[in-house]
């Protein structure tokens, strides 16, 4: 399968097989103009297989939706051609409106003007913590 | 400017110094008589209290301030629609410092992101009550003499009491404190409290459903009642509602020295023939509650004797 290479825009590389689409969403890539390509299940000689997206656009991305849904991406910045940055993503410290807050009982459930701010709770189980309630989400890992 | 929103928002030589203050203010009250005056306190409560209310009502005018705001939601533009950031920034204008009472889980954290004046929280939701652990604090303080070694047995709703939370917290920095939980299935204490507070600091737990069994071990027993308010089912409420109640009887192998707190209301929790016992502890809490508040407002407001 050929997919074009892209001049100006960013790869998101070593994606969980299966999950390039739930990135695409995340990201809200449906929403750009541009071109954006999703490969799914990649050989890889690191994860076996894996998922690829292509967007043909130097566009801002939220590092931490991204870091919250699959820490182990690659984000590489494409410019004239060449790969200009190569970023790995860690799971974020804190994240806002990327997750929303379930509890019924937390204030951000009746106050639509709050942010859901979620923090890290515990790096090696993925818990983040809602800022306001406490209530737990878990990282997919 | 401070905030208290969680008891963690105070360092444990914090807390110290605030119960000093506190233990200052009973011996010598006339010093702190107008340490507050031409300062307002805003209590702004969203859902019902008589404790908690009054007392930093109280608190505020032996300081020498004065006191503004609702008891209700419906007494406020809060039943108009009014968001609680829109309140605070509202009762900024008029109000010193703030302290609210709200329904919803982290509605005080909501309200300090926006307050131009501290905020107290007052209680939220089922989620923290960081004044009444600092009541709690004093008067084990007061009836131990230290907040070191000691078994602590909280009884009742675990899940949804609040105060628990907080006191838990609080007690989880504090040396040589052994954790006693005593509650049905349904009512346990959070998952976040286990793993986030004890568990993340290597504090040991036991989690039991029989207050007898642990009886002779406890140094403090916090009993709590099971409320109403907090269940979505109120079949629910009523098959649980009276799983412990504390009697005479069941004191037979208490220690002689043991502590009973409640931070109030009861219901039916710890029968009314116990309040002469010796170790009932829970009005003294109530009158303890009003000290530590003072000094609260006074940190907060940067005041001083």
């Amino acid at each position: 399968m050929n997919i074009d290479g892209i001049s100006n825009g960013i790869v998101l590389d070593h994606i969980t097989a299966g999950r390039g689409m739930e990135i695409y969403k995340y990201l809200e890539l449906d929403k750009l103009s541009c071109s954006v390509a999703i490969i799914m299940n990649v050989t890889s000689t690191k994860m076996g297989r894996k998922d690829i997206i292509k967007i043909d656009a130097p566009i801002e991305l939220n590092f931490d939706a991204i870091g919250y849904v699959d820490p182990d991406i690659t984000v590489n910045m494409i410019r004239d051609g060449k790969l200009c940055e190569k970023r790995s993503i860690r799971l974020p410290e804190r994240i806002v409106n990327v997750i929303r807050c379930k509890n019924p009982r937390c204030i951000t459930s009746v106050e639509p003007e709050l942010d859901h701010v979620f923090v890290l709770a515990d790096a090696q189980t993925g818990v983040y913590r809602c800022a306001y309630c406490d209530a737990v989400s878990k990282h997919h890992h | 400017m401070r905030h208290l929103i969680d008891i963690t928002d105070l360092s444990v030589q914090e807390i110290d110094e605030l119960i000093a203050t506190a233990e200052d203010i009973i011996e010598n009250k006339p010093k702190y008589a107008h340490v507050c005056a031409g300062k307002k306190l805003a209590t702004l409560f969203f859902e019902p209290s008589t404790r908690t209310r009054l007392s930093f009502e109280a608190a505020m005018y032996e300081l020498g301030g004065h006191v503004l705001g609702f008891a209700s939601a419906d007494s406020s533009s809060a039943s108009k629609g009014e968001s609680v950031t829109d309140t605070i920034r509202t009762v900024g204008c008029y109000a010193d410092i703030i302290a609210m009472r709200h329904p919803k889980e982290g509605a005080p954290m909501a309200a300090s992101l926006r307050s131009t004046v501290p905020i107290i929280n007052a209680g939220d939701g089922g989620h923290n009550h960081p004044t009444q652990t600092l009541t709690d604090l004093l008067t084990i303080h007061r009836e131990r003499g230290s907040l070191d070694n000691f078994t602590i047995g909280f009884c009742g709703d675990l899940k949804f009491g609040r105060t628990v939370h907080s006191l838990v917290s609080a007690l989880s920095r504090n040396k040589g404190i052994n954790f006693i939980f005593i509650s049905p299935a349904e009512l346990r204490i959070p998952e976040y409290i286990k793993s986030g507070v004890l568990e993340k600091n290597g504090i040991p737990y036991r989690e039991v459903e029989s207050m007898e069994e642990v009886m002779p071990e406890l140094d403090i027993l916090y009993m709590t009642r099971v409320q109403r308010e907090r269940f979505f089912n109120e079949a629910d409420y009523i098959r649980l509602k009276d799983t412990y109640i504390l009697d005479p009887s069941k004191l037979r192998d208490a220690k002689p020295d043991m502590r009973i707190l409640h931070p109030l209301p009861r219901v039916n929790e710890i029968a009314h023939s116990v309040d002469d016992d010796p170790r009932a502890c829970y009005f003294k809490q109530v009158e303890n509650g009003k000290h530590v508040r003072m000094a609260l407002i006074m940190k907060l407001l940067e005041v001083k004797a």
